[in-house]
């Protein structure tokens, strides 16, 4: 591997070339060692301040983050939309500006709009690390899924994936898209057509709306949540109708592959986008995406913030 | 440690590789002499001659004591000192030590010995791991300048250097080279 890090910020996986891609999750693997060890902890960040800057709120990413940083010795301030001076009306700029004025090395940001981690990062000198930016990438949920199925299976490469969901205001879905065709696999995106455009065909992946057509032929599902939050307008009638023609139920998890994967990158709506049995299932990853999101977010930490910016 | 040899005509040739295998022999035998329970060492090497080297000299152990000495593999990168001192990160690996590591020898195995920040990050990562009963250190080069308190258990050669010069250790399984130690001036 002859890859070289060399970028201060993460901010999706659209900018990011297929070895970029991979050398972060073979970092990834060191890390996971770590996890594995009597004291989980390395020094490798020791003094340097990561601020968690969670506008929109979030627990599991944040904490995911938050245990990252822990593990790699650095300090770790949280700040969430309601205690920030945002609800002041303090620009996002401004409040930026005096997180870096308090030699904040790592900003995780995570904002209800598109390319608000693209605009601090061409601003600041400190890493910045996109958590979710409206519905436009979220590349640490897509690397950990990324490694997961390489986990799994051994590779990515040839293997098909079936996206499954709100695809229209899903960040994971696009950073999944980006990062899965990198990679050489196929991808088809399954949905309501309101949520799951014919538009999504120009990023290179297929669209079905019979979800009883695709399941016998991929090797990973991943199930999306519906976003209520983010949705202004309803785009299906009501979630017993999205389960009835759509959701993972008992019965449709039978038309899979006995070694497809099932994935759900968090909260699930168990009896809605999947069934409970099946969430718990033999096939289901669900709970190794989130051991492996730490892994991924302590190489992603340690890559970003690692390196000298002077 | 990076330069190509081929580049450089000052390239001065210090070890071959029959001077190599007896180097790493005579370390055998010094481990063995020095360790009464040997079922109790682990030779860990630091990637990627470091781990190379670990290999040989259990080898070596093998062919002598007809016991079989533990391996493993100690990655420094996240627990170096200068992080966020350099533009480049080094790669970091997946560190494999036996557990537990309580009532056992650890010894370091690496290519050449320079500043000793290596070693104090090796230590430092084996640690995380458990608390051996001891740490010794084994390399195939001293080359002096030294900048922490650090000295190594078992030398192959001492070769004084200059810190302007550079050593180069090829071996055949890591490089696709001869096994061979090269002494070159930088620049």
């Amino acid at each position: 591997m002859t890859t070289r890090w060399t970028r201060k910020d993460l901010l999706g996986l659209r900018e990011l070339s297929a070895d970029q891609i991979n050398f972060v999750l073979e970092t990834a693997d060191a890390f996971k060692e770590v996890g594995t060890r009597q004291i989980k902890k390395v020094p490798a960040l020791r003094g340097k301040t990561l601020v968690n800057f969670f506008v929109e709120p979030s627990t599991r990413t944040r904490t995911s983050f938050e245990l990252a940083a822990f593990r790699l010795s650095a300090d770790v301030i949280n700040i969430s939309a309601s205690d920030s001076s945002l609800t002041k009306g303090e620009t996002l700029k401004d409040t930026a500006r005096n997180l870096e004025a308090l030699h904040a090395d790592i900003l995780v940001l995570r904002h209800g709009s598109a390319g608000a981690p693209q605009f601090l990062a061409s601003r600041l000198k400190a890493s910045v690390i996109n958590a979710g930016d409206g519905a436009h990438e979220h590349p640490t949920q897509a690397l950990l899924d990324l490694y997961t199925i390489r986990e799994r299976r051994g590779k990515i490469d040839g293997l098909h994936v079936a996206i499954i969901g709100d695809i229209l205001f899903s960040r994971v879905a696009r950073s999944n898209i980006f990062g899965l065709l990198k990679l050489g696999a196929r991808v088809t995106l399954v949905g309501p057509s309101t949520l799951v455009s014919r538009e999504f065909e120009k990023l290179g992946v297929e669209v079905s709306y019979k979800i009883d057509d695709v399941l016998p032929k991929v090797d990973v599902v991943n199930l999306l949540r519906i976003q209520h939050e983010r949705q202004r307008r309803e785009y299906f009638p009501g979630l017993g109708e999205y389960t009835r023609l759509f959701g993972l139920t008992k019965e449709r998890a039978k038309l899979l592959k006995p070694d497809c994967l099932i994935m759900h990158p968090g909260p699930i709506n168990r009896g809605v986008e999947i069934d409970s049995d099946v969430a718990d299932g033999v096939q289901s990853v669900i709970l190794d995406q989130v051991t492996n999101g730490l892994a991924v977010r302590m190489a992603v930490l340690f890559l970003c913030g690692g390196i000298s910016t002077e | 440690m990076k330069q190509e040899k081929q580049n450089s005509s000052a390239a001065v040739p210090i070890m071959d590789a029959e001077a190599i295998r007896r180097a790493l022999r005579r370390i055998a035998h010094e481990i063995i002499e020095g360790n009464p329970a040997p079922d109790k060492v682990v030779l860990a090497g630091i990637p990627s001659r470091g781990v190379e080297i670990a290999q040989r000299v259990a080898a070596f152990i093998r062919e002598i004591e007809e016991i079989d000495i533990e391996t493993g593999i100690i990655d420094v990168a996240m627990h170096r000192d200068d992080v966020g001192m350099r533009p480049e990160l080094p790669v970091v690996h997946a560190s494999k030590l036996p557990a537990p590591l309580e009532e056992r020898t650890v010894i370091i195995v690496d290519d050449v010995l320079f500043t000793g920040r290596t070693a104090r990050a090796a230590m430092d990562a084996i640690n995380s791991f458990g608390r051996p009963t001891r740490i010794q250190l084994a390399v195939l080069i001293d080359r002096g300048h030294r900048e922490l308190p650090i000295r190594p258990d078992y030398v192959g050669k001492n070769l004084p250097t200059a810190t302007r010069q550079q050593i180069q250790v090829r071996l055949q399984e890591t490089d696709n080279e001869a096994d061979a130690v090269w002494l070159e001036r930088q620049g």
